[in-house]
């Protein structure tokens, strides 16, 4: 649950906890509450601005792909029906270019899914801050502002790189600083709104694909009609809070035997208990979960909220 | 029995109409609404509503994560879909051309004359300026029109306003270049920096007012001004009005981040916003009009005197497809 260094076992264990709460303040940044018309409360949680960046590049990859494939496509077929194609395919490829880089996000984003396949594929969706309707002009006007979020930077990139456009290098170097702080923009606002998202009224919520698994508490393999062979006591139970809890939960769904024995462990020696003669980590761990969040949820009622072991309520 | 838990118990309760929503809303993502059953439909808004309950109620008292979590974006799902949008995209684009673009450019009609002046103020003040002394074209010109400058011939000149070249590949590759110059960059980038202001868009549009002045200027003092307005406004009717409108749209975006009025700034950008982008739009297809009446009406038609009727046709039908009242009937 915890692990323990060398020294004094109280500071450490303090410096832990603050740590972990450190982060959990920081994972609820990303937490915005929305209040549907029926008065009940949805948190939606904002893509990190890793994740769009991520998003993004898939996306340009797409495109690319896309663009070379049709234009091999074309090619091909231009050559079989035995036609001089250099001037039509040059001309095809622009109109691929213009629409592509035009209409490739506007399309997808006004699609029922509200994402592009890069976004679709890390989980993101682009909806509307106020928590309406997400009308396609608010989709064409988050689009259209990419132009100065990534071209203008690219442009100034290029041109000092390359040279042509009649600027010299020093004034490509401060327009690309300059338009530097657009493309970075969902780094700097707590809200990871890039410039078009701040015209358009959207932001972009991570909303991933979550299955319902089994409870735990069902799936021990005990029928539910026959009574545990594990009685614990209160203060075996009080051992822990609702931390702790999650932390086993997330354990029980997803990791290995060794692992399990280790906690297993711990928690026998934390909570004295002897082991039964033919118990499993697994079947222990299960039940003590199961007595735990009994307990946890029955104190959740009368309206005391045990966050982790360190929590006296 | 009573060893059950409370949660579980709540769980198992409704944990099949989830499912059933769960199914409901990944049908209707995936294949549209069109897909989903009379039955389905009905069963949507109170299956909604439970999940959503479900969701508020399990807060409070289930201590199992991945419950929450899962009618979390259930819920999330749910939400986007009850209440967003569900036209299709035909309907849209129909509803876009029918009302949303004329309406919204009728109602731009300042910034729009606004953008025409600093246009056409560009162009003027560039073309007094080089039609003063002709050493100013070089500092207006940048090297986009590198062969048609003051030291050009004016047979070359001439040349260059009249084509011949009437076989498919010319006029598909006069399309496209067309399509790929840097308008529908400068139609964008105008929309797109409005939100400083509007300056950077005052500046980008009086910059392009001022190389077209200088251009004009050029050919007008070889005595070449009739047939270069020809050869201008064959097109240029639809493509400098693509332009002021983008210009308009960004100073839309800028008058309001400006002057926000009784909102907050953020808010008044974004109601602008959203309107601004269906003229951006808009300026885009008729980009792609205008490269068409380039690409085929320039190459094809070579009399002046067709030119002028196709540039004044094409300046009635978009004045009056954005300014005549509805209802008095459509140009288009």
């Amino acid at each position: 649950m915890s692990q323990t260094g060398q020294s004094p076992p109280s500071i450490e264990k303090g410096k832990l906890r603050r740590a972990r709460m450190t982060q959990a303040k920081r994972l609820a940044e990303f937490d915005r509450q929305l209040i549907t018309p029926e008065g009940a409360e949805l948190t939606l949680k904002l893509g990190s601005a890793s994740q769009r960046a991520g998003a993004f590049i898939i996306d340009w990859i797409i495109i690319i792909l896309l663009f070379v494939g049709l234009l091999y496509g074309i090619g091909e077929t231009a050559k079989v029906l035995g036609q001089d194609g250099d001037e039509i395919l040059s001309a095809i490829a622009m109109l691929l270019i213009f629409s592509l880089r035009n209409f490739y996000f506007i399309f997808f984003e006004t699609g029922r899914r509200a994402a592009t396949p890069g976004k679709r594929l890390l989980g993101l969706r682009v909806t509307s801050r106020n928590g309406g309707q997400l009308t396609s002009n608010a989709i064409l006007a988050r689009n259209f502002v990419r132009e100065v979020e990534v071209f203008l930077p690219l442009g100034f990139l290029l041109q000092g790189a390359f040279g042509g456009g009649g600027l010299n290098g020093w004034i490509s170097l401060f327009g690309l600083i300059w338009s530097a702080v657009f493309l970075f923009m969902p780094a700097l606002n707590k809200d990871k709104l890039r410039l078009g998202d701040i015209i358009a009224g959207t932001w972009v919520i991570h909303a991933p694909k979550i299955k319902l698994l089994g409870d735990i508490t069902k799936t021990t393999g005990r029928a539910p009609a026959t009574p545990s062979r594990f009685t614990f006591t209160a203060e075996q139970l009080d051992a822990y809070g609702i931390h702790e809890l999650h932390i086993l939960e997330n354990l029980l769904r997803k990791s290995t035997p060794q692992v399990r024995a280790s906690v297993a462990e711990r928690i026998r020696a934390k909570i004295g208990w002897t082991r039964l003669p033919d118990e499993t980590d697994r079947e222990f761990l299960a039940e003590y979960y199961a007595g735990l969040r009994r307990n946890l949820e029955q104190k959740l009622l009368m309206g005391q909220r045990k966050a982790d072991k360190f929590d006296k309520t | 029995m009573t060893d059950l838990l409370k949660s579980y118990r709540f769980r198992e309760e409704r944990e099949a109409g989830w499912h059933k929503l769960d199914q409901i809303i990944k049908r209707a993502e995936t294949r549209g609404v069109n897909a989903l059953s009379d039955e389905d439909m009905i069963a949507l808004p109170r299956l909604y509503r439970q999940a959503v309950s479900s969701l508020t109620l399990a807060r409070s008292i289930s201590l199992d994560q991945n419950v929450i979590s899962y009618l979390e974006t259930l819920c999330t799902k749910s939400y986007l879909f009850v209440y967003g949008p569900r036209s299709s995209l035909g309907e849209k684009i129909s509803r876009f051309f029918a009302h949303d673009w004329p309406e919204a450019v009728r109602a731009a009609w300042k910034p729009t004359v606004l953008s025409a002046a600093c246009l056409f103020g560009g162009a003027l003040l560039s073309f007094i300026l080089c039609m003063i002394d002709m050493e100013w074209f070089w500092i207006f010109n940048s090297s986009i029109i590198a062969d048609r400058t003051p030291d050009a011939t004016t047979a070359y000149l001439e040349s260059t306003l009249y084509s011949n070249a009437t076989d498919a590949g010319g006029m598909l590759s006069a399309f496209s270049a067309q399509l790929f110059s840097n308008n529908s960059g400068v139609a964008l980038f105008a929309f797109a920096l409005g939100f400083m202001f509007g300056v950077p868009t005052a500046i980008l549009i009086a910059y392009n007012g001022l190389l077209l002045g200088a251009f004009y200027a050029v050919f007008w003092s070889r005595g070449l001004g009739y047939e270069l307005t020809g050869w201008l406004l064959i097109h240029g009717v639809t493509e400098l009005f693509a332009i002021v409108l983008a210009g308009a749209a960004g100073f839309m975006i800028g008058g309001s981040v400006a002057f926000p009025g009784q909102k907050s700034r953020m808010a008044s950008a974004q109601t602008a916003g959203r309107s601004a982008a269906t003229i951006a739009i808009g300026a885009v297809v008729m980009l792609f009009f205008a490269a068409l009446l380039e690409g085929f009406g320039r190459q094809l038609i070579n009399n002046d005197g067709v030119r002028y009727l196709i540039a004044a046709t094409t300046f009635v039908l978009w004045m009056g497809y954005f300014y005549l009242p509805r209802g008095y009937g459509r140009t288009r």
